[in-house]
Formats: structure tokens, C-alpha cells, sequence
């Protein structure tokens, strides 16, 4: 089977692929990494969304092929304590959605700068969530913008 | 199923890339594949074909402006556009229309010239592209550079006006000092939507008007005669006056899941009359 390198999750990665795999496949089936959710296979729900180079993308719409030599990131690389303000603020009930919220939440504190053109509403419009009615959501990412902020503030 | 069934094609240049579609003119170009992907795996024996995946070609990156004109490699994402504060100034029609595109997730992918070659009539960045006289700029190994405006490209639904062996490298638009540009697209909520109708306009001194309209006829339509009728008369007392060269531009809307065909006359009329408020 032909094989691509990528970085995966901060280390080198040798993976197998064909030509009709999707990365989210891959990362399920192939490297056991099963937090990456498939939800509705078509590029909308954003339950299988990963870091490719540091931008979000539905895993289910990208042949493994095209993730050669990027850096990609999935939910398993996310750290725990971030995931506190999602806790806190009631993002989270079934938890179908919440790995691919998880990871979007992640590049949007990793990327503050991108709320002075989008509202956290549209940056994380592609997240579908059918529990919590999407204000838990919004709240903890903006709960986790201000604790970046105010740990950024608290640093001489 | 033919000996080259599930293959893909890996150049890292464009000339290899045009050899490659060359010697098998059915090979499928892949860019973010963000169309391509939807629901594949229920449709594996459908994409056992050959693909020839554009993703790392370094050459189709980048977008440059001169004095005269903006050039958008096929590469280029919806993203790229979105984050490049030459377009939030000067283009803002380009980045509304991206910003319209399925979500970040898609617009990290998705690409201008991917719409282009999809050729979905409902397609959202063609319009946008269409109403700044963007230009196609395709290649192949035989015939070296060819162009095509975009508002010619489309010949009938999902018919084009690019050979099985040329590649769409670039897109360029001429620079102009637009003093009206808009973006709209009705569908059934903000994000995550397909255009139940969509429309693009622009206007300046040096060009009148440009009106692009998505989802109302087989192929995304330049509405030449309705751009005559707003150069000459500038805006009707009704959107009802808009009937006739609309008709004459061959907008003619279908019923489907999305819409209806009386639905889409109505708003796509109100729409361009309301712009112009």
C-alpha cells in the first residue's frame, strides 16, 4: 500500500493510504485515533474537524492523500485544561459534536485576532450541536478567549 | 473499470501536471475536494476514476496586485481571500462571498477555481468573480495559455469552456475603483447553506454595472441586458420593471429541494431593486 509522512499531533507520522481514503478514516481506522467523530459525512456538521496547518477542516471531505507533509492536528492533541470553560459553561450534553467543537474552540483561542472580523458565532457556525442550543457553546469559547487574555495581561 | 481505476496523480509543477492530463484526459483535477468528498464512501464505485490532486502545486498559490490587476492562483482558498485585508478594502464583494461558503471548515479548503470548474449554477464564488470581470486563465501541455472570460465560460449545465487536458491556473480580475459592490445569497439560514438565489453587482465609472445571478437558470448568468437597462435608466420604480431583461439575460428558475421557481423570480427581482436603494 503506498504510504505518506505528515506530522501528526507534533510527531513524524508514516501512514498507509489508498487513493479513496478520507483522512477521517485514516485517523480513525488506520491510527486508532477515534475522538475525530464522523457525523454527517458531507461537510456540514464539523463533528470530524482537525487542524491541517493550523486551519480547521472537515476531515470527512479530505482525501488522506492530501494531508502529505502537513501538520495535522487532531482533538487527542488538544490539552485537557482547555476543555474546563466548555465544562463550565454547559457546552456539552450528548457528545456527538463535542470533539470537532473542541478543536474549534482550540484554533479560535490559538487565533484571538480573528474575532475582529468574525463573531465567535460564525467562526463556530460550522459545528453543528443539536443539545445545547449553541449558547454554552459561544460562552466557553468566550470564557476561554478571556482566560487567555487575562493570563496574557498577567505576564510581565 | 479500466487498469487505472483509484489511481491519483501527485505532480509537484504544473508541467507535470499538464503531462499527466495530457496522456489521460480523464483524469479528474482535485483542489479541496470539498464537492468531490460529500458522501463518498457511499459512492466508491462511482470515484473509481483517475484523479490528479492539485493540493500541493506551490505554483497555483498566491495572490499578487499590480497597478492594473489582481491575479488569484487556482490555489487559492476562500480563507486566503477572507484574511487578506487587500480584499476587505478593496474587494469586499469577494470576501462577503466567502464568507458565505459553507463554514471555516469549507473555506479553509474550498477554492475560486474549484467553484469555477464545479460549475454548480448555484455556486457562490463564481457570481462574486463574475460581477468583477474576472478572467479564467487555463493551460495544457499542447496549447500552452489560453483565456476565457468568466461571464463565457459556461456553455449549458455543467458544460464549460476548458479542454479535458487543460488545468485552470489563474484567475485575474482587472483593478477598478468600484463605487458599488454587493453580495447576496437567500438561503435557508446564514451558515451551512446553498444559495436559493444569489446575486452579485458591481458598479464603477469606468464599467456601468455588473450583475452576476446564481441558482435561477442552468449556468451561473452575466444579465447583460439587465446591466443595459441600469446603465441607461438606473433604478425602476418597481422590481416588476426588472422582468423583462431578466428574462431576455435567461434567468429562468426551476422548482427543487431548495426553492421554487416562482419563489426565485420574486426574491431575485426584489433583491437587485432593494441593492439599489
Amino acid at each position: 500500500m503506498p504510504q505518506i509522512q505528515l506530522t501528526l499531533n507534533g510527531s513524524p507520522a508514516t501512514v498507509d493510504y489508498e487513493p479513496h481514503h478520507r483522512l477521517l478514516d485514516t485517523l480513525r481506522y488506520g491510527l486508532a485515533l477515534t475522538g475525530t467523530k464522523e457525523g454527517c459525512g458531507e461537510g456540514e456538521c464539523g463533528a470530524c474537524t482537525v487542524l491541517i496547518d493550523g486551519r480547521p477542516a472537515n476531515s470527512c471531505l479530505v482525501p488522506t492523500y492530501q494531508a502529505r507533509g502537513c501538520d495535522v492536528r487532531t482533538v487527542e492533541s488538544i490539552p485537557a485544561e482547555t476543555l474546563r470553560p466548555l465544562l463550565e459553561s454547559g457546552a456539552t450534553q450528548c457528545g456527538a459534536c463535542t470533539p470537532g467543537v473542541v478543536v474549534t474552540s482550540a484554533w479560535v483561542r490559538s487565533n484571538p485576532e480573528l474575532i475582529e472580523t468574525h463573531t465567535l458565532r460564525q467562526l463556530m457556525a460550522g459545528n453543528l450541536c443539536r443539545c445545547t442550543g449553541y449558547d454554552g457553546i459561544i460562552d466557553g469559547v468566550q470564557q476561554g478567549l478571556d482566560m487567555d487574555a487575562e493570563s496574557r495581561g498577567a505576564k510581565p | 473499470m479500466n487498469a487505472d481505476a483509484g489511481t491519483i496523480a501527485m505532480p509537484d509543477t504544473i508541467d507535470e501536471a499538464l503531462d499527466a492530463m495530457a496522456a489521460n484526459p480523464d483524469l479528474i483535477p482535485v483542489a479541496g475536494a470539498t464537492d468531490l468528498f460529500v458522501h463518498w464512501p457511499e459512492h466508491l464505485e462511482a470515484h473509481e476514476r483517475s484523479y490528479l490532486d492539485l493540493s500541493h502545486l506551490h505554483e497555483l498559490r498566491g495572490i499578487t496586485f499590480t497597478e492594473e490587476t489582481i491575479t488569484l492562483g487556482a490555489g487559492t482558498s476562500y480563507w486566503d481571500v477572507i484574511r487578506d485585508p487587500r480584499f476587505r478594502d478593496e474587494l469586499p464583494i469577494l470576501v462577503n462571498a466567502a464568507r458565505t461558503v459553507g463554514a471555516v471548515q469549507i473555506q479553509t479548503r474550498g477554492t475560486w477555481a474549484g467553484n469555477i470548474a464545479n460549475a454548480s449554477p448555484a455556486a457562490d464564488g463564481v457570481p462574486a468573480l463574475m460581477a468583477c470581470d474576472a478572467t479564467v486563465h487555463l493551460a495544457s501541455a499542447a496549447r500552452g495559455e489560453t483565456t476565457v472570460p468568466l461571464a463565457d465560460f459556461y456553455l449549458g449545465y455543467k458544460q464549460m469552456r476548458r479542454e479535458p487536458d487543460e488545468l485552470i491556473t489563474r484567475i485575474t480580475l482587472p483593478r477598478r475603483a468600484y463605487d458599488f459592490q454587493y453580495f447576496e445569497k437567500v438561503g435557508a439560514r446564514n451558515a451551512q447553506t446553498i444559495a436559493k438565489v444569489g446575486v452579485s453587482m458591481t458598479h464603477a465609472a469606468e464599467s456601468g454595472w455588473r450583475i452576476a445571478a446564481a441558482s435561477v437558470a442552468p449556468v451561473t448568468l452575466r444579465c447583460r441586458n439587465l446591466e443595459a437597462q441600469l446603465d441607461d435608466e438606473g433604478r425602476p420604480a418597481s422590481p416588476d420593471d426588472f422582468e423583462s431583461a431578466l428574462q431576455a439575460d435567461g434567468v429562468a428558475p426551476i422548482d427543487d429541494i431548495r426553492s421554487t421557481a416562482a419563489y426565485r423570480s420574486k426574491v431575485i427581482a426584489c433583491i437587485i431593486w432593494h441593492a439599489l436603494a
